[in-house]
């Protein structure tokens, strides 16, 4: 199985008619069965289509058109009009939210994923790629066009969860590469606050039978590292985890940004130096090179152990 | 994007909360005319956007105008941190009864606002949270439900503060928690928050912080201050050589040359996306490499932006050749890139296959991408070469094979 979408996924695209959008569209609709993306909305175009997606000015209009809720949707709209767009997205049942566009203020971030909290809606990013299960489905750019997605991703038993979306690509194609296939890969996104962490996707994984391991993309900022090592001293995790932490040279260069808006060291805990040391004492490996990870993540699975 | 002391303290006044009466002023001359009219003692303050100002001499005491001025005109030419302070800020000395801290920060893991509050003030909070806990207050803020006083008040309480000194600082808490959402601050910190002999309160200094992608919601606030739009505010100034590569980003609008940043070695580096970027760049220096620069290329950029950024670092003192490397791209082309970094070679009359040590960009358009830089002799590698293993042959082809390391 896999986790958050499936091959019966249904998904809208909102700001479906934007240049990216309407690749994103064509990218997810001829990747693995081809993705059921039953509708997409701009203000002001109802009655166009993109690649035969049918148009429409509001969400409301979508599920109507389409006869019965909808699962997901992927967020597009520029930066300005997201948390409007995602407030729509919730308040029509929508469970899925995966946002794509970047540089959202970290508050209207903190409003959308209230809401969702309080809806029972889930959100993936914002700044992220979205999500693939390797030959059924991918909802958002992750992996790109769907013959560069294949020759990346391919089925098997790996849970891939990646604060930089290029990295997710990178990590699994090294994965597939030496014969680890994954389960599911998901792009968190890089902002200093997201939708969903490693921690709290990690329950779902975890209760996948398909997935038997996870691999994690890391960077210096926040504390979502530090959330994840208590998760796994907590709950016991039942999968071994190898971890990548890219961003070591950005210890010597506090207050500076780099790479993701949420990647900014600021205090002690969120250098790379503080967070190995936590994902390590919490049993996780912390490998030096994207390459080692097969390798480290083999001998771990041989092992049978966890974390 | 952070503000200047003065900055802060004038936002704070005009959420309503109270602050002495201070000036600001470029000039030691102006700085005894505002002792003058402060009259007693003054402080004077370096404004800088570090921290230690008062180890480095920054802060200073003055008696009369005539100190005043002679210590505004010290601190106007003292160096701290490597920055020339914009300014000075003279504040009437304050004869404080106790000092307090109240602040309100983002907490990443509750995705919410969080209140600070702490009876021991003028120290650093992270201290006194490890030192004394019990005297440090959290109340975390929904996003969604309007601010309420009770929960200024809770946490103040929490702290042990009862009586009418509560009573006077749910208000200024509730107020700069308020200052914090309007603002869209990542940071918003009193500190000290001294009260008066007379039992009244008032914001001694304060540390503002505003999330950049948000300055374009508070143009009239940044205005009124005279923050320039074009100041970054980062943790230094951008250098000239990072000015050039901005302006190589302005120059065309499709795709990103992001971040580019001045480092002193002499590994050229044109290197993307974002995490790929910082994999990189670890990855050359885990090599023993010392790049020249950072940079994060994406988002599919144009022939012109990869050529104009691949000049730049071409041409920075010190380079003799360029890496240009990437993660897995799906969305960049990896032949635009090609010809981009190709045609910036040409331009200068370099010869590509010398001076590109190794191109290595696996991805969406990749076999056109590779007939081309086959054409030119250009070592390339594809994704069965690991982004390590690339920036490996890098360090070993600018720096010589004595350089590497690992």
């Amino acid at each position: 199985m896999s986790i958050l979408v499936d091959a019966d996924t249904t998904f809208i695209v909102q700001g479906i008619t934007g240049r990216e959008a309407i690749n994103l569209t064509r990218e997810c609709l001829d990747y693995g069965s081809g993705a059921k993306i039953v509708g997409g909305v701009t203000p002001g175009r109802k009655g166009r289509n993109v690649h035969g997606v049918p148009v429409h000015d509001t969400i409301a209009d979508c599920v109507e058109a389409h006869g019965k809720p909808i699962d997901g949707s992927v967020v597009t709209v520029p930066p300005a009009f997201t948390k409007d767009a995602v407030f729509e997205a919730i308040e029509n049942d929508i469970k899925l939210i995966v946002v794509v566009t970047e540089r959202i203020p970290r508050r209207d971030v903190a409003q959308m994923v209230e809401l969702a909290a309080l809806r029972g809606a889930r959100i993936i990013g914002p700044n992220c790629l979205g999500i693939i299960v390797p030959d059924v489905i991918k909802m958002g750019g992750i992996g790109g066009p769907a013959r560069n997605a294949a020759q990346a991703y391919t089925p098997g038993p790996i849970g891939v969860i990646s604060r930089s979306g290029g990295m997710t690509t990178e990590m699994s194609s090294t994965l597939s590469a030496a014969g680890l296939g994954q389960s599911t890969a998901i792009s968190i996104g890089g902002d200093a606050i997201i939708g969903s962490t490693y921690a709290e996707l990690m329950p779902l994984f975890d209760a996948d039978e398909q997935t038997e391991g996870i691999v994690i993309y890391t960077e210096p900022g926040g504390r979502m590292e530090a959330e994840l090592a208590a998760w796994v001293t907590e709950t016991g995790c039942r999968m071994p985890i190898v971890a990548f932490m890219a961003g070591r040279f950005m210890d010597e260069m506090p207050g500076m940004s780099f790479g993701h808006a949420g990647t900014i060291v600021e205090g002690k805990e969120d250098t790379a130096t503080e967070k190995i040391a936590r994902l390590a004492d919490a049993g996780i490996t912390v490998a030096e090179e994207i390459s080692e990870i097969p390798e480290l993540m083999q001998s771990k699975l041989q092992a049978g152990s966890t974390a | 994007m952070r503000f200047f002391e003065y900055e802060a303290r004038e936002i704070v006044k005009r959420s309503g909360i109270p602050v002495t009466d201070f000036g600001f002023t470029t000039d030691a001359a102006e700085a005894r005319t505002i002792a003058e009219r402060i009259g007693g003692s003054t402080v004077i303050k370096s404004q800088v956007l570090t921290g230690g100002r008062m180890k480095a001499g920054g802060v200073k005491f003055a008696d009369t105008p005539e100190e005043a001025q002679a210590h505004a005109a010290d601190i106007l030419e003292l160096e701290i941190n490597g920055q020339m302070p914009r300014g000075v800020l003279v504040d009437p000395k304050a004869d404080v009864k106790q000092e307090y801290y109240a602040g309100v920060v983002w907490d990443g893991t509750a995705k919410k606002p969080v209140i600070l509050f702490s009876d021991m003030g003028g120290i650093d909070i992270e201290d006194v949270a490890r030192e004394h806990p019990a005297h440090v207050g959290r109340v975390h803020l929904s996003n969604i439900l309007p601010l309420s006083d009770y929960q200024a008040k809770e946490c103040i309480a929490q702290t042990g503060v009862t009586g009418k000194a509560l009573q006077r600082l749910t208000p200024i808490v509730r107020k700069l928690a308020q200052l914090f959402v309007d603002n869209d601050m990542v940071l918003a910190e009193i500190n000290p928050l001294a009260e008066m002999h007379d039992g009244s309160f008032i914001a001694l200094d304060a540390h503002m912080d505003m999330e950049s992608e948000a300055r374009g919601r508070h143009k009239q606030l940044l205005k009124d201050l005279g923050v320039g739009d074009d100041e970054t505010r980062m943790a230094r100034e951008p250098t000239e050589f990072e000015l050039a590569g901005e302006a190589v980003d302005n120059a065309s609008h499709r795709g990103v040359a992001g971040n580019v940043t001045e480092f002193d070695g002499n590994i050229g580096l044109v290197i993307g996306a974002g995490g790929g970027s910082l994999t990189l760049f670890d990855a050359v220096r885990a090599h023993g490499g010392k790049p020249a620069n950072y940079c994060e290329i994406g988002g599919n950029p144009s022939v012109e932006k990869a050529c104009g950024l691949a000049k730049l670092v071409l041409q920075k003192p010190g380079v003799d050749k360029i890496a240009v490397m990437m993660s897995i791209v799906s969305n960049t082309r990896v032949d635009i890139v090609a010809r981009g970094v190709i045609k910036a070679c040409l331009e200068l009359d370099m010869d590509p296959a010398e001076k590109i040590a190794i191109f290595r960009i696996p991805g969406a358009w990749e076999e056109e991408g590779f007939k081309i830089l086959e054409k030119y002799g250009i070592e390339y590698a594809d994704r069965s070469v690991s982004m390590h293993e690339a920036a490996r042959r890098a360090v070993a082809k600018i720096a010589g094979p004595e350089a590497v390391t690992t």
